[in-house]
């Protein structure tokens, strides 16, 4: 049991790191005064759920909370749902589904707003993780927004990563195919009751033998509950194979960081006066397209090594 | 920062169109919106406005229980230590009650014919005036 006031503060120190308020340090110190963890190195594991839009996400981290709190381990969920590119507003709708836990003071379930992160997370989700496992939290479940291909961001922020699809999303498995292949520990075909559930469950399997991981493919019936003993099972097997995502989130952060840099440096070069200059000649018409690309590169280029 | 809000709809009335539309509209205007479902009691409504950390809470009501549901709502808020959320309220209330909400602590009081741009600008409104300051509540906890 995590007390209310420890969950108070939590959750205004998530917001103050929302709101730029207070840095992720800052915030952490709160919250290990609230909660008396100073000074103690706490973890907690981290799980990851992530899949397409009304994969059944948020049912199934419902099942998810109601069997790690039967196991008598304390959760925090962080829910992230996207905002509007155009108004920055959200609804933010996944506690509808996880609301019988809500008077449980072992459970604490925050939505966050995507706001203008585009990784499937928002910008203060990882911050968010760490004041959950501060606070005294044994597991914190971390929810996507409904993600396609590319928004990755849960592999730097989770150690086992649940992907969840479900039979019939046309060409499902070609959906997940690129990116969450890549990150999946387990992966879950979830309203397995409908048509096309095992054909799903096969395709995967087939993907799954060329990669050459250990990545269990599961079926289950989050609505009723069915195989969710399963999947915890199967997750719980993850998170005793100590830091399996060590290595990847990493490599992810690197490529990440490496990508943030390079594009900084090109806007730089954009908004320098010699990347302005040939702007003005492709809009004279001086230049080609192509020839304006060349020449902002060779910017760009001199730029890097100038470094 | 966004204005963020809990749309809460409590008691036994299985509408929530309505608090749908608004949540919309809230989002709309640049909120970010917290949504719970039906049939929430006044304790789930206070758990998850102390859990989201939000500036208001709206609650709806058709069923005519505001006068029982509103004084729980601030009493469990008060017995968990958060002064700085704002409560409103809104849906189908007796012209008398309106003192008598406002008497407990609910700032505002939205009748069934309120648009939604009324709502998003009473929100705007209670916020600036009754609101946090949460740069400022966070310098004083650093104190």
């Amino acid at each position: 049991m995590i007390a209310h006031r420890v969950q108070r503060d939590l959750a205004r120190a998530i917001s103050a790191v929302e709101n730029g308020i207070l840095t992720g340090d800052g915030a952490l110190a709160r919250v290990r005064a609230a909660a008396g963890t100073n000074g103690t190195l706490r973890h907690a594991d981290v799980i990851g759920v992530t899949g397409p839009p009304g994969a059944g996400k948020s049912t199934l981290v419902d099942r998810l909370i109601e069997g790690l709190r039967a196991a008598g381990e304390t959760v925090a969920v962080i829910a992230v749902d996207p905002s509007s590119p155009f108004t920055r507003g959200a609804v933010l709708g996944d506690r509808v589904r996880m609301q019988r836990h809500a008077g449980d003071a072992g459970v604490f379930i925050r939505s966050m707003a995507s706001r203008q992160s585009g990784g499937g997370l928002a910008p203060a989700t990882r911050d968010a993780v760490r004041l959950a496992e501060a606070a005294g939290f044994d597991v914190v479940l971390v929810e996507t927004v409904g993600v396609g291909q590319v928004e990755l961001e849960i592999v730097a922020v989770a150690d086992v990563i649940v992907v969840v699809t479900v039979p019939a999303l046309g060409d499902s498995v070609q959906t997940i195919k690129a990116g969450l292949t890549e990150i999946a520990d387990i992966f879950v075909v979830n309203m397995a009751d409908r048509p096309g559930a095992n054909a799903t469950a096969v395709d995967l399997r087939h993907m799954v033998r060329e990669s050459a991981r250990d990545i269990p493919v599961l079926q289950t019936i989050a609505r009723d509950g069915t195989g969710v003993a399963e999947l915890l099972a199967a997750v719980n097997i993850k998170r005793a194979a100590g830091e399996p995502n060590a290595v990847r989130a990493v490599r992810f952060e690197i490529v990440r960081r490496a990508r943030d840099r390079a594009a900084a440096a090109a806007l730089a070069v954009l908004d320098s006066a010699e990347g302005a200059a040939v702007l003005a000649r492709l809009r004279e018409h001086d230049l080609s397209r192509s020839d304006a690309v060349d020449a902002l590169l060779a910017i760009l280029e001199g730029a890097v090594h100038a470094d | 920062m966004p204005i963020k809000v809990l749309v809460a709809k409590p008691g036994l009335d299985g509408h929530d169109r309505g608090a749908k539309i608004v949540a919309r509209a809230l989002r709309d205007a640049g909120m970010e919106v917290v949504y719970t479902g039906l049939h929430q009691t006044p304790e789930m409504i206070v758990n998850a406005a102390v859990q989201e950390d939000v500036d208001v809470v709206g609650v709806s009501i058709l069923s005519g229980a505001h006068m029982t549901i509103f004084p729980r709502i601030m009493q469990l808020l008060r017995e968990r230590e958060v002064d700085d959320i704002v409560v409103i309220a809104g849906g189908v209330i007796q012209e008398d009650d309106i003192p008598k909400l406002r008497a407990i602590g609910v700032r505002e009081v939205f009748d069934a014919e309120a648009s939604t741009q009324d709502l998003i600008a009473g929100i705007e409104r209670v916020v600036a005036e009754f609101g946090r300051d949460r740069a400022r509540r966070e310098a004083a906890r650093a104190r």
